[in-house]
């Protein structure tokens, strides 16, 4: 008897130290990433400069060339037009379905959305190269007087703000929500119309957590690959408005996995791509983290 | 009228306005991916590798990518499960709720879950060299699994963690140890929040291509150990998507069709799991 509770309590020692151990190492994953990325992109590092790396605009690998100028402009363009798209209807809907919707449309929105998340991103490719690159092409380009293979930025901007669109939506709506009944009152009580309300006091209120919603929809625009590159053209120019092509930085990763081992220092570049991404994006989730952290603990 | 109220009513209509257009959006997008896939969708797609010449336009099908993809992802989500269900059961059993340890663990996942998922491909690329392992169904299952574990440990430890504590409180009143309450008593009780957690987590590994282009390879073959590299669908799709002939084009629009269609039962499944799960709560 006493021989069996020996062994239960061992068990649940064990356990205790398996758990800790995973939930440890879980947490380190991420320094792990950023050291394995480091010392695969030291030998470029060791040998171009700062400079001539990040701005530069030749990219040509065989001569041994690495200026990533154009893709991070690339980057920068697509992630811009994307937010610009998807933080008004982000926020607007966010906003509805938080304090105007009826139950029944909250209801039968929120799965929507979840499954607009849940598409994978290839799939999103494919509509884009249906849908939205003719779209470009014979109706936006000629609107604004110029012409566009469809393959550009703009693509890239709608596909990606799509994309987005669930993250902020879906943060946005759990910040307004932890915002206190009672101060809604308040002001309602005051004679505020439920619009006065929402200007005045939830949106002010829920001012930090839109911007880490934002920012977190800023991070996943920033790291997404396939969609992006199947829509965005892939010249790696500095693009000089929406209807050119760009080729930003995941696209170019994806794109080179192929060739990279045979030329020298470009599996080392590609790395060193990935590595910026991933602290861009560490700096980016960080922050927003920080923010809803703080404001979840004020809510409780 | 006065101008509060016309304010108030333009932006009633605006924001009316975008939760349609993105519900339309949503219907348009999986509308528009079946009616160009579904009539190239035929039998010998879903029966036969490919042939050759295949991307030319030849005969052949896609069974390659989809036993890779159903083979990648499932052995990811084990993967991913027997890592995840530990480290939530140690936030929610063997530590204090806001522990330092907790509230750190927590973050880092949620980080995790940031990370684009070219940025996993390309980690799983520095740590094949690391361990000299090549482009293999084991190393696409090793870094999607990576990739699937803050999904899968977020969404469990938000139902585990709803657990009233006096269940708890109750079995260890009755004996139990912690890691007997843990298995026999929370995890059933959060049983179908578990498998939606398991579900989503399975539905993004199994359309992720960016991680799996560095790690699982490419084949025409269905893979038959582990050390082989394996085809997956949204790479298959990204492929075909890429040849200039319009009958390669068309498959890629059928791959991408049975992808949504594995999606959309994905979600439908979760969202019965939920309503099941609603009705057991406490």
């Amino acid at each position: 008897m006493k021989e069996r509770l020996n062994i239960r309590l061992k068990k649940n020692s064990a356990a205790k130290k398996i758990t800790l151990l995973l939930a440890v190492v879980a947490s380190l994953i991420v320094f792990l990433m950023l050291f394995g990325l480091f010392v695969r992109a030291r030998p470029i590092l060791a040998v171009k400069s700062f400079s001539e790396l990040f701005f530069s605009t030749s990219w040509h690998p065989l001569r041994g060339e690495f200026g990533f100028l154009p893709f991070i402009m690339g980057t920068l363009w697509v992630t811009g037009a994307s937010l610009i798209l998807s933080v008004p209807f982000s926020l607007l809907t966010a906003i509805y379905l938080s304090e105007y919707a009826p139950r029944f449309i909250r209801d039968a929105a929120k799965p929507l959305i979840d499954l607009l998340a849940g598409i994978p991103s290839v799939v999103y490719g494919v509509w884009g190269v249906l849908i939205i690159v003719p779209f470009v092409s014979q109706y936006l380009a000629p609107l604004f007087g110029t012409f566009s293979s469809g393959y550009c930025i703009l693509s890239g901007g709608i596909v990606l703000a799509i994309m987005i669109f669930p993250v902020i939506t879906h943060v946005s709506i759990e910040v307004f929500s932890s915002i206190p009944y009672e101060i809604r009152e308040a002001a309602l009580a005051l004679g505020a119309t439920k619009w006065q309300t929402v200007k005045k006091v939830v949106l002010k209120k829920g001012r930090p957590g839109i911007m880490a919603a934002v920012v977190l929809g800023l991070s996943r625009a920033f790291g997404e690959t396939m969609a992006v590159l199947m829509v965005v053209g892939n010249v790696a120019v500095v693009p000089k408005s929406a209807f050119e092509a760009g080729y930003p930085l995941p696209a170019l990763i994806a794109n080179n996995y192929g060739e990279m081992m045979s030329v020298p220092l470009y599996d080392s570049a590609l790395m060193l791509a990935a590595l910026v991404l991933l602290l861009v994006v560490l700096i980016f989730n960080i922050v927003a983290r920080f923010i809803l952290v703080k404001l979840e603990r004020k809510s409780e | 009228m006065n101008k509060k109220k016309i304010e108030e009513n333009i932006f009633k209509i605006l924001m009316a306005f975008s939760t349609l257009t993105v519900i339309i959006i949503l219907a348009l997008i999986i509308g528009t991916i079946i009616w160009k896939g579904l009539p190239s969708l035929s039998l010998s797609m879903v029966t036969q590798v490919p042939k050759g010449g295949y991307y030319l336009g030849k005969e052949g099908g896609i069974l390659n990518a989809i036993i890779g993809s159903l083979y990648l992802a499932s052995g990811a989500t084990l993967l991913a499960m027997l890592i995840s269900l530990p480290i939530v059961i140690f936030l929610n059993m063997y530590t204090r709720k806001n522990s330092r340890i907790a509230t750190f663990t927590r973050f880092s996942l949620d980080i995790l879950w940031g990370v684009p998922s070219i940025v996993y491909g390309a980690f799983g690329f520095t740590l094949m060299i690391f361990i000299g392992l090549k482009a293999s169904l084991l190393a696409g299952i090793m870094i999607v699994a990576l990739l699937e574990l803050p999904i899968m440990s977020r969404a469990m430890d938000e139902v585990i963690r709803m657990v009233p504590e006096e269940l708890k409180e109750a079995s260890y009143s009755l004996g139990a140890t912690k890691l007997e309450t843990a298995l026999k008593v929370v995890v059933r009780q959060c049983l179908p929040g578990i498998l939606t957690a398991i579900l989503i987590a399975f539905g993004r590994g199994i359309g992720d291509a960016a991680s799996v282009i560095f790690t699982a390879g490419f084949t025409d073959r269905i893979p038959t150990s582990l050390l082989q590299p394996a085809a997956t669908l949204p790479l298959m799709i990204f492929f075909q998507l890429g040849t200039p002939f319009p009958e390669v084009q068309n498959r890629a629009y059928a791959a991408s069709t049975i992808l949504v269609i594995l999606i959309l039962i994905i979600s439908l499944l979760s969202r019965i799991l939920i309503k099941r799960y609603s009705r057991h709560k406490l």
